[in-house]
C-alpha cells in the first residue's frame, strides 16, 4: 500500500501529485488509489482528523451529529469515509486527466523533436556554407505556418500507422466488401488530406515543402516534387494487385506510362523555372551593389514553385484515383495496405539509418 | 472574344500561354511528348493579351494559364489536362492530330 500523507504534495515539475510513476506504472498507481474505495484515500488534513476523537466535527463530510455521539458512531464514521472517498476519487480523475494531457503534450513535442532532429541532419548535407542558412534551417520555429505543418505531419503519420494496422486486420478477416470499403475510402482520404496540408503550407514557404526535410530522409532520397513519385509508386503496386485480369493489367502498365510522361512534363517545366529565376537574379549588372529590381522580379518566380508543388500533388491524387477507379474493392485495399507500409519501411530504415553507430573519424 | 474564337477553331490543339509560365511549358513538353505538335499562343506577346484573358475566364477557364483547346473545345488548365490524361482520355482526343506532328 502506498504512503499516505507524502503522496499529495503537488509536484514542481509537473503540477501533479508526487510521485508520478512512470506509464506503465499508471496501472499500479490507479489500482492502489482510485479503485480501493474501503481503503480511505487520505489526505494530509484528513489524515489529522482521524487521529482526533470523534466530538470534533471537521467540516470535511456531512452531517455530524455532536450530541448523539453513540448511536451515530458507526454511521458518522461511515458516511465521513464515504465522503472521503469520494473526494479522493474525484481528485484522482482530476489528476489522471492532467497526467493524461502531460503526456499527450510531451508526446506532441517529442515528435516535433524528432523533426528538428532530422532536419538537423539534413542540413549538414544540403547547406553546408550557404549565406543564408538560418532561413531553411529555422522556418519551423520562426514560421506558424510551417510548424503546424510540422505538427499535424506528426499526428498524419501517427494516423496513417493506425490505419494501416486496421485495414491489415480488416483484410485478413471476414468482413465484406461494403465494410472494407470503408477502410479503403479512410486510407485513401487521409492521403487527400495530407495534400491539402502541404497545399497549406506551401503558401507558408513552399521551400522548405521542396526541400522535404521533414520527410525521413528515405522517403526524401526517393522523393519527387515534395513527395513520391507517382509512376515509382504504380510499380511498387502492381505485384500486390495481383491476381489482375489481362486488361486490368494493361490499363495499369497504360496509366503508369501516363504518370511517367507527366512527371516527365512537370519536371521539364520546373528545369525551365529554374533557368528562369537563375537568369532573373542574375541580370543586370552583377557586382554594383544595387539588386532591388531583379529580386523583386525573382518573387514572382518563386511563387510558380507553388503551383508546381500543387501540380504534383495533383498527379499523385489522380493517380490514386485511378487506381482505385480500375480495381475492386479488395484489389485497392491490398494496394493502399502495400503502399502504406512501403512508407512505413522507409520511415523505419531512415531511423535505423540516423542511429547507426558511427564509424571512427 | 472573336479573336479567341478564331484562333481556337482554326488550330486543333492549341495553347494559351505565357512566354514566362513554367506551367505552360509543362503542358507544352506533354504534348509534344504524345507526338502533338500544339499551337502556342503567348498573350504576353500579344497587345490583345489582356482582352484574351478575360475572354478565357468568361468561356470558364477557371484557374491562370494554361489554357488547352482540342478541336475548338476548352479542355481546361493543367489540372484538367492531367486528369484527362491519367485517364486515358487525353489521348483518345489527340488522335486525330498527331499526324501533324
Amino acid at each position: 500500500m502506498n504512503s499516505t500523507s507524502t503522496q499529495f504534495v503537488p509536484s514542481r515539475r509537473m503540477g501533479l501529485c508526487e510521485p508520478m510513476p512512470q506509464v506503465g506504472m499508471w496501472n499500479d498507481y490507479k489500482e492502489n488509489n482510485c479503485m480501493h474505495t474501503s481503503q480511505p484515500v487520505i489526505l494530509e488534513v484528513d489524515s489529522r482528523f482521524d487521529n482526533q476523537s470523534e466530538d470534533t466535527s471537521h467540516g470535511t463530510v456531512g452531517p455530524s451529529n455532536k450530541y448523539d455521539q453513540e448511536e451515530n458512531k458507526p454511521v458518522d464514521k461511515v458516511m465521513r469515509r464515504l465522503a472521503q472517498n469520494r473526494e479522493a476519487a474525484r481528485k484522482c480523475r482530476l489528476r489522471k486527466k492532467a497526467y493524461v494531457q502531460q503526456l499527450e503534450n510531451s508526446k506532441l513535442r517529442l515528435m516535433q523533436l524528432e523533426q528538428e532532429l532530422e532536419r538537423a541532419r539534413h542540413q549538414g548535407s544540403y547547406i553546408g556554407g550557404g549565406l543564408d542558412t538560418g532561413q531553411l534551417g529555422y522556418s519551423g520555429t520562426t514560421n506558424p505556418g510551417i510548424a503546424t505543418f510540422e505538427m499535424e505531419y506528426g499526428h498524419w503519420v501517427e494516423e496513417q500507422n493506425k490505419k494501416i494496422a486496421d485495414l491489415r486486420n480488416a483484410l485478413y478477416s471476414d468482413i465484406g466488401d461494403v465494410e472494407l470499403g470503408i477502410f479503403v475510402d479512410g486510407g485513401m482520404r487521409h492521403y487527400f488530406d495530407l495534400f491539402a496540408m502541404k497545399a497549406t503550407a506551401a503558401r507558408a514557404d513552399v521551400f522548405y515543402l521542396m526541400s522535404g526535410t521533414w520527410k525521413t530522409s528515405a522517403e526524401h532520397f526517393l522523393s519527387w516534387i515534395g513527395g513520391f513519385r507517382p509512376s515509382e509508386l504504380l510499380k511498387v503496386l502492381m505485384p500486390h494487385l495481383e491476381p489482375l485480369t489481362e486488361q486490368r493489367r494493361l490499363e495499369l502498365s497504360n496509366l503508369r506510362q501516363s504518370c511517367q510522361q507527366a512527371e516527365d512534363a512537370l519536371s521539364q517545366g520546373l528545369e525551365k523555372l529554374h533557368q528562369i529565376l537563375s537568369e532573373t537574379v542574375a541580370d543586370g549588372q552583377l557586382g554594383e551593389g544595387n539588386y532591388l529590381p531583379q529580386i523583386s522580379a525573382a518573387m514572382e518566380k518563386l511563387e510558380a514553385m507553388v503551383r508546381f508543388v500543387g501540380q504534383a500533388d495533383h498527379l499523385r491524387q489522380e493517380t490514386l484515383l485511378q487506381i482505385s477507379r480500375n480495381l475492386t474493392t479488395r484489389q485497392t485495399a491490398r494496394g493502399l495496405l502495400a503502399l502504406g507500409e512501403y512508407f512505413q519501411r522507409l520511415r523505419a530504415l531512415s531511423s535505423l539509418w540516423a542511429s547507426r553507430p558511427r564509424g571512427s573519424a | 472574344m472573336e479573336k479567341v474564337r478564331k484562333l481556337t477553331s482554326e488550330k486543333g490543339v492549341m495553347i494559351f500561354s505565357k512566354s514566362t509560365c513554367c506551367l505552360c511549358y509543362a503542358v507544352h513538353m506533354l504534348f509534344q511528348e504524345l507526338r502533338i505538335k500544339p499551337y502556342v499562343h503567348e498573350i504576353d506577346h500579344d497587345p490583345d493579351g489582356k482582352e484574351i484573358e478575360k475572354a478565357l475566364s468568361r468561356m470558364g477557364c477557371s484557374g491562370p494559364l494554361p489554357a488547352v483547346f482540342i478541336g475548338g473545345e476548352l479542355v481546361g488548365s493543367t489540372n484538367e489536362v492531367m486528369s484527362l490524361h491519367l485517364s486515358g482520355s487525353l489521348v483518345q482526343l489527340l488522335k486525330p492530330y498527331q499526324n501533324l506532328s
